[in-house]
């Protein structure tokens, strides 16, 4: 106010002497979004050709102006530079917005693709595009193995499902570009719907940390980011064609992006992929191919002030399972563990049989976003996904190229978020959730669903805040509240109705009796409650420490509620529970990090303490004209899982690095004394980098795996009797393979073709050695070794 | 600005009419299909006499209740033809699956194990197109009168028929995948 009538005083006193070329422009410069002074920008004045600069208090003055028009240029480091033209007929006052936070603030980069964490005080790691494009040919989940503290659960290779910390599927959160991703992926055969080839960064949080995107996130959340948009008119893109020895494949990707000054873009990325059967050191894979096609669209306008997108993707896998991992009853199954080599092995073929997978996954997002002055920022989004999954089993008669499970998933969510960043040292975040989903599933199999029909009602709303005590010190802390409802219509055996108990308990929730089987509306409410809090210190210019604690809830999932009937590739029976509750997580981790110029470590240590963990255990034997089945069902105990991930490097001279990544962890059932079935066996890697830049960049680098056998498993063996040769033998189904050590190679240069194109040329070699393997966390591992030698060349090209 | 608006309202639309549509029609139960519930052997003595028949019943499939099964004793020193049926007995008429097994004769064959001092044994009494044996028919020698003798009926889907001991009914290297497994406990008078 004070300052106004200055500036009112002024005009008086100057306006009296207003002639032509005798005005005064006064100009002040403050931030946008926190309404701070800001200081030293320099002001170029087109129209005169010269120069000024902002003072303390972020003003600017301009004499001996003529009536006309005036043009101004005004930049400053870290702030979008500003071009504004006004008409001058007297003296003039402007108050002029600039943004010295964009960076800090924004999806926008005014620089380059900056790699941008998504959580302050937890465990989070950044993999960029420079690391990704190795794993273009593979997965997700391939990727992920990057971080210290990651491996996956495979089925096979091609369908790899990453593990943070020992946990996977429905406790982990996959969130792709800003949208939750909803594949059912409550099953250890889902591979995640995702291209690893459209993203551009991703972000491993280990624990639940990020309650913006759920608080359901017992193991972790996978934040993968499509490219930042530059505001700078440029196009640019890359290609990228890959061939591999094993599986004889190929995959050929392609992206191109557009973006304009004013905040206009448009992206676009394509990619084809094609493997045959992979090979064993020994054999071959039958059926074991995998063919993929992906693309994703997005354009829009995006400022500092607002913006919005939309985005839409594509996903098509069809997904060949071992042939030989389709068997029929216990005793085939003891027929594969005690043979060395599958059953059935044939020449290479790039054909796909069944049993296979078929996966299509939609994803269609809306974007919009406004911030307001001295304030912050809205963001409203909208997101629908369609999931459709088919499985073939190998089948006979007319049935043959029936698939065998039909589920269709489509989720709508809608989102809201504020966030209050006037002041950068309390920023605070307010943000609402609402979604609904839809699972159908096709009668037409003529196979009992798995998963039965059901609609689904999640509402979330969640605060979160980060307060920058002084430099050295910052806290945050995040409260979510959801709320879920499962209506589920569900058909049951009588018999298998009234053995599981539920006619005593369920008994209201029958609609129909149709003899044989009932039809059943169960419906379920869960409250849940998660939290976070967590502090980051700085203890010295090298080294900072990270201490949080992250309390979630998981409800269970149509999987561990519903599941009902024979699961051919594992040769049991599964059974859901419906008087399963939410299960409970404790988390608490501590990191410390140490960045010296040759020296960086990174440890990062955590206690997970979980009541009423969700597991499936083996509770009996069932026959059936098949023959005899274990039963598995799902239950619930109370786990503790700590663990501890390390990541060091060293440089020993500018052109050779060491670097090592270990992982140990341990997870115990609390109730029953014993330990959590797949949990990974304690593993470092050890990897030699040469990198000399005068030879075009070059690199090479040779890196050694090592996985020890896991000695703490839960001993789930059975016996079963074998008629035919009347004796009792037992099925070893729990002991994990032993421990092995694998090298593997990777070399890369880039060449300069013009200014603006380079070619980058990249070979590895996996399993240099052709050692034959078996891993634990496979569930394939019973029927054949793991792949064989593997050489991939990359071409890209960066235009 | 307001167009962008507008779709905003027009994308809320749309989920709420959405949500709402479902409507509350019931699942139709499915139609389960190549479910076998039943395998019936029927023995008919060479030299004439009353047949034998051995009989497996499996209603609830997957379910909890275990097979019902329907064992018969044999005759010392009879030679019997056999014939195996697999059915669904869950559709009305119930689906005969034998005709899908003698369809696709190449895919599929019946495996005849015995356990017991009766020492009973087996012969195949047909081939598929390539010459190897299906077992849809047999012929079964009771052998020696004893107690207890088991006798186990597999039908594999996909075996290796040009494995080792395949086509003479050694099920070891036959592979492929168990579509019926059932075992019935006879004696020989």
């Amino acid at each position: 106010m004070k300052r106004f009538f200055i500036i009112v005083a002024l005009t008086f006193f100057y306006s009296g002497f207003s002639q032509d070329c005798n005005n005064i422009f006064l100009g002040e410069l403050i931030d946008f979004h926190d309404k701070t002074p800001i200081i030293g920008a320099t002001i170029y004045i087109k129209t005169l050709d010269k120069y000024t600069t902002s003072d303390i208090d972020g003003k600017f003055k301009i004499e001996n102006l003529c009536n006309g028009s005036l043009t101004l240029i005004i930049s400053h480091v870290g702030c979008e530079t500003k071009t504004l033209t006004y008409e001058i007929n007297g003296d003039i006052y402007k108050l002029i917005d600039l943004e010295h936070h964009i960076e800090e603030l924004n999806e926008v980069s005014i620089k380059t693709q900056g790699n941008k964490k998504e959580t302050l005080t937890a465990q989070e790691t950044i993999i960029n595009s420079e690391a990704l494009k190795k794993y273009s040919s593979l997965s997700l989940g391939d990727a992920l193995k990057e971080v210290p503290g990651v491996s996956s659960i495979n089925t096979g290779n091609t369908i790899v499902k990453p593990m943070v910390n020992g946990m996977h599927s429905s406790r982990l959160l996959i969130v792709n570009n800003n949208v939750r991703l909803q594949d059912q992926e409550w099953g250890i055969e889902h591979a995640p719907s995702i291209d690893i080839n459209s993203a551009n960064q991703i972000s491993v949080i280990k624990g639940s940390g990020a309650l913006q995107y759920g608080g359901d996130a017992i193991g972790g959340v996978i934040v993968i980011n499509p490219v930042r948009v530059i505001l700078k008119d440029t196009l640019y893109g890359k290609t990228a064609i890959n061939g591999q020895t094993n599986g004889r494949g190929y995959n050929i990707t392609s992206s191109l992006n557009k973006t304009f000054q004013s905040g206009w873009f448009a992206n676009v990325q394509g990619t084809v992929k094609q493997n045959g059967d992979f090979e064993a050191p020994d054999y071959v894979l039958t059926n074991t191919g995998i063919n993929s096609q992906g693309f994703t669209i997005n354009g829009g306008k995006k400022t500092f002030e607002s913006g919005f997108e939309v985005f839409y993707s594509y996903l098509n896998n069809e997904i060949g399972i071992l042939r030989s991992a389709h068997i029929g009853n216990i005793r085939d199954l003891v027929d594969a563990i005690n043979s060395q080599e599958p059953f059935i092995v044939e020449d290479f073929s790039y054909d796909i049989n069944s049993p296979k997978q078929e996966i299509t996954h939609h994803l269609a997002k809306a974007l919009y976003y406004k911030r307001f002055k001295n304030f912050g920022k809205l963001n409203l989004q909208y997101d629908y996904q369609n999931n459709q999954r088919f499985e073939f089993d190998v089948r006979v008669g007319e049935d043959r190229d029936t698939p065998a499970l039909d589920l269709n998933l489509q989720t709508h969510t809608i989102m809201a978020d504020v966030v209050l960043d006037a002041n950068l040292k309390r920023k605070v975040t307010f943000g609402f959730m609402g979604r609904y989903q839809n699972n159908f599933a096709n009668p037409d199999t003529g196979v009992r669903r798995l998963i039965p029909d059901y609609d689904k009602y999640d509402f979330g709303v969640y605060g979160t805040t980060e307060w920058v005590i002084n430099d050295d010190l910052t806290l945050d802390a995040g409260l979510r509240y959801d709320f879920n409802r499962i209506d589920a219509k569900k058909f049951y055996q009588i018999s298998r109705w009234n053995e599981r108990g539920y006619n005593a308990d369920f008994a209201d929730i029958i609609i129909d009796d149709l003899g044989t089987q009932l039809l059943t509306n169960p419906v379920f409410d869960y409250h849940n409650i998660s939290a976070s809090v967590g502090v980051m210190h700085n203890l010295n210019d090298d080294s900072y420490l990270l201490a949080n604690y992250g309390l979630s809830s998981r409800p269970p999932n149509p999987s561990e509620l519903f599941s009902d009937g024979l699961h051919h590739s594992a040769a049991r029976i599964e059974l859901g529970d419906l008087r399963l509750n939410q299960e409970i997580s404790n988390r608490i981790s501590l990191t410390y990090n140490l960045s010296k110029s040759k020296f960086n470590l990174n440890i990062d240590a955590f206690y997970n303490r979980i009541n009423d963990f969700m597991y499936l255990r083996p509770s009996g034997i069932e026959q059936t004209i098949r023959g005899a089945f274990p039963v598995w069902e799902f239950t619930q105990t109370n786990a503790a899982f700590f663990g501890m991930d390390l990541s060091t490097s060293y440089a020993f001279t500018n052109n050779f690095q060491w670097s090592n990544l270990s992982a140990f962890i341990k997870a115990k059932d609390t109730k029953e004394s014993q330990a959590i079935i797949d949990i990974p066996a304690f593993n470092t890697n050890n990897t030699i980098t040469f990198t000399k830049p005068e030879w075009n960049n070059f690199s090479a680098s040779l890196k050694s795996e090592w996985v020890f056998e896991q000695n703490e498993f839960p001993d789930f063996n059975f016996e079963t009797f074998i008629a035919s040769t009347n004796e009792t033998i037992l099925v070893d189904i729990s002991t994990p393979p032993p421990a092995y050590h694998l090298l593997h190679f990777y070399s890369e240069a880039t060449f300069p073709i013009s200014k603006k194109v380079a070619l980058n040329v990249g070979l590895s070699i996996n399993n240099l050695l052709d050692t034959n393997y078996r891993t634990y966390l496979n569930r394939l591992r019973y029927f054949a070794d793991d792949l064989g030698r593997n050489i991939m060349l990359q071409l890209q090209l960066n235009y | 600005m307001k167009t962008l608006k507008i779709s905003f309202l027009t994308l809320l639309a749309s989920l709420f009419i959405v949500s709402c549509s479902s409507d509350d029609d019931n699942p139709d139960p499915v139609n389960e299909e190549e479910v076998i519930t039943t395998l019936r052997l029927t023995l008919t003595p060479q030299g004439g006499g009353a047949n034998v028949v051995m009989l497996s019943q499996d209603l609830d499939g997957d379910g909890p209740n275990p097979p019902v099964v329907t064992n018969a004793d044999l005759t010392a020193g009879v030679t019997y033809n056999g014939t195996v049926q697999v059915l669904n007995e869950l559709e009305t008429p119930a689906e005969n699956i034998t005709l899908e097994v003698a369809q696709e004769d190449d895919e599929h064959q019946f495996f005849y194990e015995f356990t017991g001092s009766a020492n009973s044994s087996f012969a195949y009494a047909d081939t598929d197109g390539n010459g190897d044996p299906v077992g849809i028919t047999i012929t079964l020698t009771a052998g020696t009168a004893s107690t207890g003798n088991t006798l186990t009926v597999t039908l594999i889907h996909e075996p290796i028929k040009d494995a080792a001991g395949v086509s003479n009914g050694d099920i070891t290297n036959a592979g492929g995948e168990t579509d019926v497994e059932v075992t019935f406990t006879y004696n020989v008078n």
